[in-house]
């Protein structure tokens, strides 16, 4: 078996000898009889590593990682830099905890305040924390902020993804508060209906930018019913397509958060991702998590702190602005660090080309018989088509190593195309989709 | 040492993409930025010797001893991070046909933390330990509403818990009892009867508790609770003592989330990523959350998709490791580490509770404070001088100038002896050169910081002189 403990066997006896003990039953001596383990675990005998690699490596085995992915909604195949996988594998930086003792942890609170810096440059925005879990819990955390008194209600748009319209949903019930969906309209929010939902007891509205079926949404003509209405605009932003497009701080938000994933970090199944979370400074006292600040030592020279803690719930309890401690650090360094390496210019044309790549596709697709756009109007690198023979087309994609758009509603694919994939596979994709709505 | 943006040159860039090879897609003026956003312009030798003199500056596990109380800083193993790496080109949304393995580790990894936990149902949404215990807190107010139960709107939490606990109570909509421990750290059996009644939505409780003693009543807490129709939550923030030995589940519990990057020695990564794994009993399996996209509207849901696989899959690794007989054989040199260190150093401090402890204990430095001056603060940061991580500091807050310390299962008997031998040669410090252990660390990159100065005045990102 397997064992991590470096104690020799008759090491171990001493030490119990030392304690005055005979055997292990007497160190639990606490644990009442009734509960306490007698026989062994149901559980298989423990390995060595060896035989443990062999059997995980069987199981990742059974899955399929396909050559070209063509599809997004939440979990996008950017190109990942070799030096980004390379560095957070570092072990003091996988190993250490939150940095609470900051003489010890210089490295981290260094890098934390680094990443803060790039989240307030690419969104605009005053104030960043540390990260939390991920982009829909980074939703739900800002719709919580907003929330005072007088006003309980949180508006979100039917056009975000609706893994995030369901946590906010959770955590509204969680409080005892009310979501609203605001309904959508050729693909996007409907302004009309969210000026009607608009009222005195609104805390905050959610739109997401660009929107799950991959459209611009008019983002600033939004954020302006909602300040007329008094309330708190946020917006859940794409982050590489904020290396061309409109701020979040310019387009009028006071909370801008996001998935944080395709900043370095791989697909995973799902995780760890990344929640970015950053907001105007007069709401930074509400901003929940850890937020590192910069200060002086003893001796005059620059340093980097935990800040702001008395908004915690170590501090705070029960009164704290949420209960997150452990958030993604090391997601928060990964993304840091493909920040930096990409640069300003690196990141815009990461973003570009999956723009570029993307229309290149819908043009391909839409200039086949029985395909066409679900939507009009501008979009980013993920678009909606109508097509026959959903399933058939997705089989033969899947055939040819290539994971096709997602199935939404009746006939829809939501497709989406990053920088990683070259002309030649969208040329070739296009083409298995032409030879099975010719048959 | 310089910030990165302080290194960046204009115009200085690292190669990473081709040049687009389809025509240019034009972002419509009006949805454009004013300017590109400041980020780091930087060649690969500088991000790499950069991120290297960053590592250089903190403290990891593989670093040297870390004994933070209540944190479990045990070895994080380096096959449980090759093995993850196996499993990243995994998309979420992947037809299920084309990640069967993804499903077979979850399946394996839920079965058996199911068996040690005691609990027959899980979810590995959950993010972090906080984040489950908002889940399985969650979990008792649908149990209460299904059943049409309005009137339950307390949860009763003793005073000794994390602050984590009663922050999620309040998140879940519920009035915090806060209820005093007993001299011995324990429930106050008599204190939770007073409390308990109609309006009892729960009890969040973590055993052993946050003293490291294991509370022996457990079983008539979890009774009294039952019958006054509430549930009870395990926080399994110190799981790591008792695994293998004895189960949530047969201590009464409803529901209770494991702490996959503490007790299943998945790495902290600085502050995450983690994973907070949450099982319950059958009766609350409906409840457990479900991502919308995946699977359809209807459920809770607290994060995007199915949670931190990644995380999963290391602690499968360590799982498959160390089998049935490894858990049992961690908890127990856990238990030994913390009572071995803590004899190491009963002649010289004084442990608040004098008696054995599980896997961590806590120190009470009051005495030492009156008659030197030197606090529980100056002795953890004169401990960065010999190396060693301090052990977490006032807390619990029911002892005062608490210092507590876990030493885990994977510290060897020469590693304490040192670190009680650096304790106690602290300890003569004290009485003889207070004054260089009010200013230490001495070796550190920096000394101690202002942190007043830091919440007075926010500097909270660079900006360009």
């Amino acid at each position: 078996m397997g064992s991590y403990v470096p104690s020799a066997p008759a090491q171990r006896q001493e030490m119990l000898q030392a304690l005055g003990l005979s055997s292990w039953r007497e160190l639990y001596r606490d644990v009442p009889p009734d509960m306490y383990l007698d026989g062994p675990l149901h559980l298989p005998h423990g390995m060595s590593e060896l035989e443990v690699n062999r059997a995980m490596s069987a199981m990742a085995a059974k899955n399929r990682v396909y050559a070209t992915v063509l599809r997004g909604a939440g979990a996008y195949d950017d190109y990942i830099p070799a030096i980004v996988k390379y560095i957070p594998a570092k072990e003091e930086f996988l190993t250490a905890y939150t940095p609470y003792q900051a003489e010890m942890s210089q490295g981290l609170l260094q890098s934390i305040f680094e990443y803060q810096t790039m989240i307030c440059e690419l969104t605009g925005m005053d104030v960043s924390n540390a990260s939390v879990y991920d982009g829909a819990s980074a939703a739900a955390e800002a719709a919580a902020m907003c929330r005072d008194r007088k006003r309980r209600l949180t508006l979100i748009s039917g056009a975000a993804h609706p893994d995030v319209i369901n946590t906010v949903r959770t955590y509204c019930y969680g409080t005892g508060d009310e979501l609203r969906v605001v309904p959508v309209k050729d693909g996007r929010t409907d302004p009309e209906a969210l000026a009607a939902m608009l009222d005195g007891e609104t805390a905050s509205f959610y739109v997401q930018q660009p929107n799950f079926y991959g459209l611009w949404e008019d983002a600033e003509a939004l954020g302006r019913a909602v300040h007329e209405a008094g309330a708190l605009f946020v917006m859940g932003c794409h982050p590489i397509s904020l290396g061309i497009a409109k701020t979040p701080a310019d387009c009028g938000a006071d909370i801008a958060v996001g998935e944080g994933q395709p900043l370095g970090l791989p697909l995973g199944d799902g995780g760890p991702y990344l929640g970015f979370m950053a907001c105007r400074e007069k709401l930074m006292r509400k901003l929940p998590g850890r937020i590192v600040g910069e200060t002086t030592d003893d001796a005059g020279r620059r340093a980097y702190v935990l800040s702001l803690q008395a908004r915690e719930q170590h501090i705070r309890r029960e009164k704290a602005s949420s209960n997150i401690c452990s958030n993604e650090a090391l997601c928060a360094l990964t993304a840091g660090l493909y920040l930096t390496v990409m640069g300003p210019e690196g990141l815009a044309e990461a973003a570009r080309q999956s723009m570029a790549k993307a229309h290149y596709l819908a043009g391909a697709l839409c200039a086949l018989p029985g395909v066409e756009m679900a939507y009009g109007g501008p979009y980013f690198h993920e678009f909606v088509t109508r097509l026959p023979r959903r399933e058939d087309v997705l089989c033969a994609l899947g055939q040819a190593d290539i994971l096709g758009g997602l199935p939404v509603g009746e006939d829809g694919l939501l497709w989406c195309v990053t920088e990683t994939v070259s002309k030649a596979q969208l040329d070739r994709a296009a083409a298995i989709v032409k030879e099975v709505l010719a048959k | 040492m310089k910030l990165i943006f302080e290194k960046s040159i204009p115009g200085r860039r690292c190669t990473i993409l081709p040049p687009c090879d389809v025509p240019a897609a034009e972002l419509p003026e009006a949805l454009r930025r004013g300017s590109a956003p400041a980020l780091p312009e930087v060649s690969e030798t500088d991000v790499s010797r950069h991120y290297t003199q960053l590592c250089q500056q903190v403290h990891g596990v593989n670093c040297g001893f870390y004994p933070l109380g209540s944190c479990t800083m045990k070895y994080n193993p380096r096959i449980d991070e090759e093995m993850s790496s196996l499993f990243t080109g995994v998309h979420p949304l992947a037809p299920a046909h084309s990640k069967e393995g993804c499903q077979e580790v979850l399946d394996t990894a839920k079965k058996y933390l199911c068996e040690i936990s005691g609990m027959d149902d899980m979810t590995f949404q959950p993010a972090a330990g906080a984040h489950g215990e908002f889940t399985g807190v969650l979990l008792i107010r649908q149990y209460h509403d299904a059943r049409g139960d309005k009137t339950r709107n307390k949860i009763i939490v003793p005073d000794s818990a994390h602050g984590t606990n009663p922050a999620t109570a309040a998140m879940c909509g519920y009035e915090v009892v806060n209820i005093d421990s007993a001299p011995d750290g324990c429930v106050d059996l008599e204190k939770l009867k007073a409390v308990l009644g109609p309006d009892t939505a729960g009890l969040m409780l973590t055993n052993p508790n946050t003293v490291g003693l294991f509370d022996q009543n457990i079983l008539e807490i979890t009774r009294l609770v039952h019958e006054a129709g509430g549930l009870c939550y395990y926080d399994g923030a110190n799981l790591n003592a008792v695994m293998g030995v004895a189960r949530p589940g047969d201590m009464g519990f409803d529901c209770t989330h494991m702490n996959l990057h503490k007790t299943f020695a998945t790495p902290h990564g600085g502050g995450g990523p983690g994973a907070g794994a949450v099982g319950c009993k059958a009766f609350l399996a409906p409840y457990l959350p479900h991502s919308a996209l995946m699977e359809g509207p209807g459920h809770l849901q607290v994060r995007s998709f199915g949670g931190n696989f990644l995380v999963v899959v290391r602690a499968l690794t360590y799982l498959l490791t160390l089998g049935a007989e490894g858990i049992p054989e961690a908890a127990q040199n856990a238990v030994l580490n913390a009572n071995y260190l803590m004899k190491a150093l009963s002649g010289t401090y004084t442990p608040a509770y004098d008696r054995l402890c599980m896997h961590e204990f806590v120190l009470d430095l009051s005495d030492l404070k009156k008659e030197t001056g030197v606090s529980a603060l100056d002795v953890a940061k004169s401990l960065i001088d010999c190396g060693i991580h301090p052990p977490t500091m006032y807390f619990p807050m029911i002892v005062h100038e608490a210092l507590m310390l876990e030493p885990t299962e994977t510290e060897s008997r020469e590693t304490l002896d040192e670190a009680a031998a650096a304790l106690r040669k602290l300890y003569a410090m004290a009485h003889e050169d207070a004054e260089r252990m009010h200013t230490a660390p001495h070796s550190a990159p920096i000394g101690r910081p202002d942190e007043v100065k830091a919440a007075r005045h926010p500097v909270l990102r660079y900006k360009a002189p």
